[in-house]
């Protein structure tokens, strides 16, 4: 099935809760968790729509692969 | 379905070196610039298709796990070396990409002298800069790079440059050599910035790919740990202070211009290094005696003089005559820094056993071509030793008398042979006579094949030969 919508997962159990992302991401789509994760993080969430796939918060996020995004 | 953005194939899949449970994620702190740097690397070695030829230089500081995340060939170098590292990695590597990554600490103040060579040399390599203007792995004092006014564990009033010094820019400086071929200053700070970073490493790790030579990328980068601070407040501290004394720019750009340099591969074959230090023939110049060594007993030298008198050449030619009679030997080698002129002395041992270590403590031969070294070195004679002096200019006469004391005037022969200078030649030719540990017209052989003054040879075989009548005459 061929996807229509760019969207961002965000792995929650490794982010370090900078919130780099939420603060650049152009659309406000990402906000951070009340909840915390494993290694005691609040966590970065995606809004689940409202993406435009620009990939900013793929280069904001300083870690390795806590952020995947899918572009249209 | 369009493109993916997702963890860089520059990466492992998982960080099994870094120990502990979440090998997924890095060790640095929340918000930290080095992930951000890291990540445009790890890109940018998979868009140049490099990961397999890259080799990853770690430095000292936080970075200095940068072996757990990339995916390539990985060398941790010692304080500030990474850029010593890197040569070695890159000229023994012509094809490898070979990323130096350091921090401020490390390339600005440790580590200076080898970054301004490597630079200067033009080595094919990329060097990553990382500045957060602070030691952050050590508790945040004051770098290099501090900023002005920069409050750090080390300067809690901040920064005086009336005190401390300015910042220093690197970017500016190394652009001022010739050699470099792209030197810039980006940002990991606001996403615009980042990008411009990811084209500028890019573009610094392609022109090595065109062999053509050093490439210097600075990256401003946070510290939210080392500088107090949260990560959004870190990245506006770049934007408005760092910014201001590190101005973003590329300072060279002359990629284009430069032709590749051409990959040189060193031999690594031991004949081929051997004919660069003309060391091709096969030096062999006596047959073995296993008689004569079994038999041989100890010799233990101090040979001392003043600089000039051929004292440390005298320990060689006995060394070298010894290693051609297939015995154990060591020259150790004690002088000032003068060339001519001071005292100067050596150890020599020739054994038939495995020698421990070169010091001569207790010598059982000493030959003192003057006499402070005569003064000196007497005492410490074993009992029953041999002592050689240079009667020509020692006139007391011996102290001890539990050992042989030979007076030969040896300036006097090598003078009367017309080589002042081969006094040395006189005591040996002595010694060996005296002693019959070794045949004379082995020495004259040895000479006659490593004396480097050719045209003297002849005139230094004359004084061997008077020598060795004098002590025929006068000891036998």
């Amino acid at each position: 099935m061929q996807e229509k919508v760019a969207r961002v997962e965000v792995d929650k159990e490794q982010c370090k809760g900078c919130a780099l992302c939420v603060n650049d991401c152009p659309p406000n789509v990402l906000f951070m968790s009340k909840e915390i994760n494993h290694m005691g993080y609040s966590f970065a969430v995606y809004a689940d729509k409202g993406c435009t796939g620009c990939g900013i918060c793929f280069y904001s996020c300083p870690e390795a692969g806590t952020i995947t995004v899918y572009k249209k | 379905m369009g493109k993916i953005l997702k963890r860089p194939k520059g990466f492992f899949e998982t960080f099994d070196r870094k120990p502990g449970t979440d090998q997924r994620v890095t060790h640095y702190c929340p918000g930290c610039g080095h992930g951000r740097v890291h990540k445009l690397l790890a890109e940018a070695m998979e868009e140049l298709e490099v990961i397999d030829r890259s080799i990853f230089i770690s430095p000292v500081g936080c970075s200095v796990f940068g072996f757990y995340y990339f995916n390539c060939g990985n060398i941790q170098a010692a304080h500030g070396r990474a850029p010593a590292v890197a040569t070695a990695a890159s000229r023994s590597n012509p094809d490898s990409i070979v990323i130096c990554y350091q921090g401020d600490g490390d390339l600005a103040a440790i580590g200076t002298a080898e970054i301004l060579h490597a630079a200067n040399r033009g080595e094919n390599m990329t060097v990553i800069f990382v500045n957060n203007a602070i030691y952050g792995m050590t508790g945040g004092q004051m770098a290099p790079t501090t900023l002005e006014g920069q409050i750090t564990a080390t300067t809690p009033l901040g920064r005086d440059l009336a005190n401390e010094g300015y910042p220093m820019r690197m970017a500016e400086i190394i652009s001022q050599l010739h050699a470099p071929v792209y030197v810039a200053r980006e940002a990991v700070s606001d996403v615009k910035s980042v990008m411009k970073a990811k084209r500028s490493i890019r573009k610094a790790m392609q022109s090595q790919k065109d062999h053509k030579g050093f490439s210097f990328v600075e990256i401003l980068a946070t510290c939210p740990t080392g500088w107090k601070l949260d990560p959004i407040e870190s990245i506006q501290y770049i934007e408005k202070e760092m910014k201001e004394q590190f101005p973003i720019k590329v300072f060279k750009d002359v990629i284009s211009e430069r032709e590749p340099k051409a990959k040189h591969y060193p031999s690594t074959k031991k004949e081929d290094i051997f004919a660069a230090v003309n060391l091709v023939e096969n030096v062999d110049l006596f047959p073995r005696d296993q008689e004569f060594i079994d038999n041989f007993s100890e010799q233990r030298f101090r040979i001392a003089g003043f600089g000039g008198q051929g004292v440390l050449m005298a320990g060689t030619t006995l060394a070298y005559l010894a290693m051609e009679h297939g015995l154990e030997t060591t020259w150790l080698p004690s002088y000032g820094p003068e060339m001519r002129g001071g005292t100067a002395n050596c150890h020599v041992i020739l054994s038939n056993k495995k020698i421990g270590a070169p010091m001569v403590e207790t010598p059982n031969v000493l030959i003192a071509l003057n006499l402070p070294s005569y003064d000196q070195f007497e005492p410490l004679l074993e009992s029953g030793g041999l002592i050689l002096v240079n009667s020509s200019i020692i006139e007391r006469e011996n102290k001890r008398d539990d050992v042989t004391t030979l007076r030969i005037p040896m300036n006097e022969i090598a003078e009367s042979c017309g080589v002042r200078a081969a006094a040395n030649m006189a005591a040996l030719s002595a010694y060996l006579t005296y002693s019959k540990l070794m045949k004379i017209d082995r020495l004259v052989t040895l000479i006659k094949h490593n004396f480097k003054k050719r045209d003297l040879i002849d005139k230094n075989i004359a004084v061997i030969e008077k020598a060795s009548e004098y002590v025929t005459k006068h000891y036998l």
